[in-house]
């Protein structure tokens, strides 16, 4: 069990060396990728059932004992995000693998693996870590191994995006070092266990300082009002798949971090809550208006990224268990149905030869189970029932009357009504309608990139089916989140 | 002398900051440097007065300075470092295909506006994407006649 646990962060560092070295051998790179994300999967989904059928499992690399170890720790809530993280990454790579074979320079490049990899072990680091400074440093082996995937092709488009996602990722990184700088001034220690303890203790002022500084530096990492106009500017320059890795998990993580240290090194007493409902509706809102705006499906859907952090963040800022599994529940329905969603737009932008909906249209017609697999994604996205967009909205409503956040409930309502309208004109420009007469003759769909779209149309098919118990999960997980103790006691062991 | 150092890192931060508002990207890469460099001092100066001992044994308990900020610092120059020089490339690279290393303006969003306000804002739009068109066909020129690898 406690071998396990550091395998997620270990296994993709050591593939990524080894990916470096068969450089020269593409199939067996793309072998060795699968290989090593399929086990992270399998690792991740052990750890899953047993966190929670035991609780949080800690573990002290290096062997020192916490506080001065390294720390890392999996409850519940990082559970569900390891698991989820491991298999959209499982799932793109096979996309960009079959993308690769077709089109797109950046997913055949010999550097495009290992740094996929590393990536990949950032993202797991950053739900693993007990420890604010390894969240930092993981932070920065996800977003420098980002830039990389972002720019690989070189092209101008890509530079200049580039340039903006990583300037202010930059910014972003030396704000949390400075925050790292005045935690650690004031308390001594970093460990988010002992900090917990330790921030209770520091005057009013300082406290609500540094919770502040946590949420603007984490903000601007999961693109919140008004921190997030480097994301839609930058996200679609990127070849889909990455760009479908970006959407389903950079920005959540960000929302990860907010949620963390918002439920554990804050105070019941400070919680930002007010503040947070506002930020929230307003992301919601300007996300939506935004999407609205625009006419390629990429920046459409990257505006949706945005709307949709609004609803996890209004989920947090109730601060109730109801609240938090709403929370939870819409980060696990976003992460598998935003990625699709992506990787559908990808495969439009294959079959028709652009992604501009001005030049593409019936789709519906030659490309029927791209249509249908489109259809139960948006449809989930903007909230219909049956699907799985429906029952975490509806969790994080019910939640939301319940903690009597009327403007909240009202706005995430109203948007849920635009997203519907924003995918409809998806729906018209790219699927209805005639082919454009100069349209290229559509190209047949390969079956890696077809093959790993359906597998995740499912998954969010599946998180619709299974509500129940998921809905459960993520209340025991909520409940830990509450709980500042358990997670000191298990860290601590005292 | 804290106050000396402290004034230091505000001062770094607000040049950095300045720096960062520019648009040409040599400036913005220097200005996150002396950004990185703020945060860094500062970090320092949580470990305690200088000219303190950092070995164990060699001074009693109390009088020792914290190893710990400078492990932080270390690792965050480390960082920043690899990333100034990922961001140096990506000026380079600008310089190479529009001889500008200026943050260029998102053409799209000119596109968006251009549909709202269309009589001011479409010359606009139409002028920076006639712009984007012949730079990048001398891009393309220069790839393909100044590449033989």
């Amino acid at each position: 069990m406690n071998a396990l646990l550091p395998a997620p962060l270990l296994l993709p560092m050591a593939g990524a060396a080894m990916s470096i070295v068969l450089g020269r051998w593409r199939n067996a790179q793309r072998i060795l990728g699968v290989a090593v994300l399929s086990a992270v999967l399998a690792c991740t989904a052990v750890l899953l059932a047993r966190v929670d059928r035991d609780g949080t499992a800690v573990v002290e690399a290096g062997g020192w004992p916490s506080p001065i170890g390294i720390t890392l720790v999996v409850d519940r809530f990082a559970a569900v995000m390891l698991v989820l993280g491991a298999l959209m990454l499982l799932g793109v790579l096979v996309y960009a693998i079959g993308q690769g074979r077709v089109e797109g320079e950046e997913q055949r490049h010999v550097g495009f693996h290992p740094v996929y990899l590393v990536l990949s072990a950032g993202v797991m680091g950053a739900f693993l870590t007990g420890d604010l400074f390894n969240l930092f440093v993981s932070f920065e082996v996800m977003l420098t191994a980002s830039y990389v995937l972002l720019t690989l092709g070189g092209r101008r488009a890509q530079v200049r995006a580039g340039m903006t996602y990583v300037v202010i990722s930059l910014v972003a990184s030396a704000l949390f070092l400075t925050a790292i700088g005045f935690v650690y001034a004031s308390t001594g220690t970093v460990n988010l266990a002992q900090l917990s303890l330790a921030m209770a203790e520091l005057p009013d002022g300082l406290r609500q300082a540094l919770t502040l500084l946590l949420l603007g530096v984490f903000g601007i990492k999961a693109a919140v009002f008004p921190l997030f106009f480097w994301l839609p500017d930058s996200y679609p320059t990127a070849p889909t798949a990455v760009t479908a890795v970006f959407a389903g998990l950079l920005t959540k993580v960000g929302v990860y971090a907010i949620i963390r240290t918002q439920t554990l090194l804050v105070d019941p007493l400070d919680r930002p809550a007010g503040l947070l409902l506002v930020i929230a509706s307003l992301t919601m809102l300007v996300g939506v208006l935004g999407a609205i705006a625009q006419s390629d499906v990429k920046r459409i859907l990257s505006f949706h990224i945005v709307s949709q952090i609004g609803y996890m963040i209004f989920g947090l800022a109730l601060f109730s268990i109801a609240g938090l599994a709403g929370a939870i529940l819409y980060i696990v329905h976003h992460i598998v149905v935003k990625t699709t969603l992506f990787l559908v737009g990808g495969l439009i932008e294959h079959r028709a030869g652009s992604s501009d909906l001005d030049r593409i249209g019936g789709l519906l017609r030659t490309a029927p189970v791209l249509a249908v697999t489109f259809l139960v994604t948006a449809l989930s996205l903007a909230g219909l029932p049956p699907l799985s967009g429906f029952v975490a909205k509806f969790a994080l409503v019910d939640a939301g009357i319940a903690g009597e956040a009327w403007a909240a409930v009202g706005v995430s309502l109203l948007v849920s009504v635009f997203t519907l309208f924003s995918m409809t004109k998806i729906w018209a420009g790219a699927f209805g309608g005639e082919t454009p007469e100069d349209a290229p003759t559509p190209r047949p769909m390969p079956a890696l990139m077809l093959g790993p779209t359906l597998v995740l149309a499912g998954v969010a098919v599946v998180i619709a089916l299974s509500a129940g118990s998921l809905y459960d999960l993520a209340s025991r997980a909520a409940e830990d989140l509450l709980d500042a103790s358990r997670y000191q006691t298990e860290v601590l062991g005292r | 002398m804290t106050v000396v150092l402290a004034a230091a890192a505000a001062a770094l931060f607000g040049c950095g900051t300045y720096l960062l508002l520019q648009r040409e990207l040599t400036r913005i890469v220097l200005g996150l440097a002396l950004l990185a460099h703020g945060a860094n001092l500062f970090i320092l100066l949580g470990a305690g007065r200088r000219g303190r001992p950092a070995f164990i044994g060699s001074a009693p308990d109390d009088a020792f300075l914290d190893p710990l900020p400078q492990a932080f610092v270390l690792t965050a120059i480390v960082i920043t470092f690899g990333v100034t020089t990922f961001l140096l490339g990506l000026a380079y690279r600008s310089w190479v295909l529009t001889n500008d290393d200026e943050v260029q303006d998102d053409i799209e969003d000119r596109r968006v506006a251009a549909r709202i306000h269309p009589t001011e804002e479409e010359a606009d739009f139409a002028a920076a994407a006639a712009e984007r068109d012949a730079e990048e066909a001398a891009a393309a020129e220069l790839t393909e006649g100044g590449a033989p690898s």
